[in-house]
């Protein structure tokens, strides 16, 4: 008896291949004609200047053709894999069911994870410098000091500021990149005419840009959703206009030169009596200062840090929070929704005037082109890839986004395979691209998908992050 | 009788116009202290567009909406308010607030007029007891000192905390979620979201709770559990309540009285025995035999 059922199923799944196959060439001759069509016109024909500076059209069908038959082999192997997994859940009686899988996952394992991950991650951070200079001695770490280990971070401080605005309070923000650039004049135009020190500059720039931030908010309170975003890209855009234009003050593209650097409360970094070598009476090397620079946007990064953990179990996170919930609600309950937004404003403008004025002294030149939309972008790209509203995620997001931007740098390895005509770089954007796309089919709410609770009575329980909000703009 | 004898909500003359659109037309009813009042009417007869206006959502057109928060003002104090250009005055019977004058933050912080919603607006992400702690937002706020002392971390702001979740914890006792703190509001189930819209409501610390259809999708027993929260409300925090109804067991057994609304026109206001038996509540809500279209539109003056 049971021989019999065994044997009905089997041919029942045989013939079930091959209906499924059929089914799977049917859908994958359609994406490759699909991709056919799409390069026809840009892969197939492409237009040469030849030797006499004339237009030549060449013909490539055998490229376009390859590609078809790609993606006709991928979309039949997708759609088979598919289709035998749905079988073998189908057989076993348990369908599949991915959101509740995913929704599953959230446990306390993994919040105890995110917690360690916190620790350890400082520690090392303290600790990279030095370490690396021990090994790669001073001229080999300055890359990974200098470009990893300074440049991630001051995208993790822009990350965790915009974080206060777009993953806490929900309002989306498309030109946060102006109060990088406020913090960055700021202190690069009060230390060249005034000669103040970057001690002294360091929380005019954050006042200044939180001060920009509320300017911003005022007109930007009754929007919403996309004109929001529109309004605040504009905004990013006015400043590096006005960068650009007002060249009395700025001296527009040619930017700001010469800006003093910082100094550890008064001892230069440099090779002189006084200076930092001498004073603690060890060798002098440039890389001190890049030692020092890291330290200290560690330590700005913490503190951005502390402060949001803290705002967020405090009545004024709980707000924003609960704004990105649900704004009405908000004003039922006495929360007076116009300054609530303007604090986030504010102070994610404020952590953002901190990174600024820390760029300017790092690169002791700014001008109108480090603050491109492209910054905006990167920025909220780190910010939505973590996760919004976790803090370890945007972390972990800056350290992916931009970490992984310098890494792409480094694919000379793959000429080894590919022969020296080809070029790694080119290929940056490509990988980026399937990164993302990557991103959005396995993490649509980024690394850290759930969301922590700011109180609890008994027991800390992270909340699943399809039932948060992402805010209405 | 006491929204006559004692009223501590005041609606004179209140219109509502959107464009060309009457919602509410010249109404006039008032809310007694420590009664239960329902607004009831077919569905659009501007139930809703009341509650918006009295909570400040909405800016009235005309009229005026005046709260005595601790006793009954007097005439002339609420005339003299009126043609001050101010929304509050204190005094000599207590505090006096023209909601028509105020916005809708502050008609919850210093009117303490709390509302819930016909579709549940909680904070689903968040946890059962953050939503009660936002809702007690503006006295923390004050206790962390707009933040900054709060960012230190200063022994009256924890003090207050700590009260602040026991205020939560009470009204979690009250309906029944103690066990369910710490999960995401947006899990409960539909009933207990309900009860927990109140209880956020509740911690606003109200003189007067308005609430939209609260026993709307509520089964036979957790509409009675509705009623008796709804009475331990009124008897129990001096909090007067005004709800929108359309389930008639619970506007008839817990109500103290009734205001009924049809096309923006108030048609009956009474105690339940009342408008239970006013023929023009009967007619708005059961239509009457076609023979007797004309008699009852005489009687009611169409």
């Amino acid at each position: 008896m049971a021989t019999v059922e065994t044997l009905e199923s089997t041919t029942r799944t045989g013939s079930d291949i091959g209906t499924r196959a059929a089914a799977a060439a049917r859908d994958a001759a359609f994406a490759g004609v699909v991709t056919l069509g799409l390069c026809f016109p840009i892969v197939a024909l492409r237009a040469e200047q030849d030797m006499s500076n004339q237009l030549v059209l060449q013909q490539r069908w055998s490229w376009a053709i390859i590609a078809a038959l790609l993606v006709f082999a991928a979309r039949f192997g997708v759609v088979m894999i598919r289709g035998q997994m749905a079988a073998r859940a189908a057989a076993t009686g348990f369908p599949v069911a991915a959101p509740a899988r995913a929704a599953k996952a959230p446990s306390r394992i993994r919040a105890a994870i995110t917690r360690y991950i916190g620790i350890i991650g400082v520690a090392v951070l303290f600790l990279f410098p030095i370490v690396t200079n021990y090994y790669l001695g001073s001229s080999g770490s300055l890359k990974w000091i200098n470009n990893y280990g300074v440049q991630i971070l001051i995208y993790v401080m822009l990350g965790w500021g915009l974080n206060i605005v777009v993953g806490l309070a929900g309002l989306l923000d498309l030109g946060y990149v102006a109060f990088y650039a406020v913090g960055a004049y700021s202190y690069a135009l009060l230390s060249t005419t005034l000669g103040l020190s970057f001690w002294l500059c360091l929380p005019l720039a954050g006042l200044l840009a939180a001060l920009w931030g509320v300017i911003l908010g005022f007109p930007v309170l009754r929007l919403r959703g996309d004109y929001l975003a529109i309004v605040t890209l504009a905004f990013g855009e006015i400043i590096r206009m006005i960068l650009i234009n007002f060249t009395d003050l700025t001296n527009g593209y040619a930017g700001i030169t010469e800006i003093p650097k910082a100094t550890l409360f008064g001892i230069p970094f440099t090779d002189t009596p006084g200076g930092f070598a001498s004073v603690f009476g060890i060798e002098y090397s440039p890389i001190q200062r890049t030692i020092f620079l890291f330290y200290l946007i560690l330590c700005m990064a913490l503190l951005t840090n502390f402060v949001t953990i803290r705002l967020r179990r405090l009545p004024m996170g709980r707000a924003w929070e609960a704004l990105r919930e649900d704004e009405i609600a908000c004003r039922s309950l006495g929360i007076n929704t116009v300054t609530t937004k303007l604090t986030a404003f504010a102070l994610g403008a404020m952590f953002a005037g901190f990174a600024g004025s820390f760029f300017a002294v790092r690169q002791g030149f700014v001008s109108p082109e480090s603050f491109t939309f492209i910054e905006s972008a990167t920025i909220l790209a780190i910010v939505v890839l973590g996760g919004m509203g976790s803090q370890i995620g945007v972390a972990l997001a800056a350290v992916v986004m931009i970490g992984g931007t310098e890494l792409r740098r480094e694919l000379d390895w793959t000429k080894q395979i590919f022969g020296d005509s080809f070029d790694p770089a080119q290929y940056r954007m490509l990988i980026f691209g399937f990164g993302m796309v990557a991103m959005m089919i396995w993490r649509p709410r980024g690394i850290i998908q759930t969301r922590e609770p700011s109180i609890f009575l008994k027991e800390r329980k992270s909340v699943s992050g399809s039932l948060v909000k992402e805010g209405h703009g | 009788m006491r929204w006559k004898t004692d009223p501590l909500l005041v609606v004179e003359h209140l219109s509502m116009r959107f464009g060309g659109l009457v919602a509410v037309n010249d109404l006039s009813f008032a809310v007694g202290r420590g009664d239960i009042t329902a607004l009831i009417g077919p569905n659009g007869a501007g139930k809703t567009t009341v509650f918006n206006c009295v909570t400040g959502f909405y800016k009235p057109t005309e009229g005026r909406l005046s709260l005595a928060r601790q006793g009954k003002a007097a005439q002339h104090d609420v005339d003299a308010l009126t043609l001050s250009s101010k929304r509050h005055q204190a005094t000599s019977s207590g505090d006096l607030y023209l909601l028509e004058r105020m916005p809708d933050h502050e008609i919850s912080w210093k009117a303490r007029v709390a509302r819930t919603f016909q579709n549940i607006r909680l904070f689903q992400g968040m946890t059962v007891l953050e939503n009660l702690m936002v809702a007690q937002h503006n006295t923390l706020m004050i206790a962390s000192g707009f933040t900054i002392l709060g960012l230190f971390g200063v022994p009256s702001y924890r003090a207050k905390e700590r009260q602040a979740i026991e205020k939560a914890k009470f009204w979690l006792d009250q309906i029944g979620l103690t066990d369910r703190a710490d999960d995401p509001a947006g899990e409960l189930p539909y009933g207990a979201q309900r009860r927990l819209e109140i209880a956020r409501a509740m911690c606003t610390e109200p003189v007067m709770l308005c609430l939209d259809e609260p026993a709307a999708g509520l089964n036979p027993k957790e509409s009675a559990d509705l009623n008796s929260l709804l009475r331990k409300i009124r008897s129990e925090h001096d909090t007067s309540v005004l709800l929108i109804e359309h389930d008639m067991s619970v506007v008839m057994e817990i109500s103290d009285h009734v205001v009924v609304l049809d096309y923006g026109i108030k048609i009956s206001d009474g105690t339940p025995g009342e408008v239970r038996n006013d023929q023009r509540v009967i007619a708005a809500y059961l239509g009457v035999d076609d023979e007797e279209v004309e008699k009852v539109e005489a009687e009611i003056g169409v």
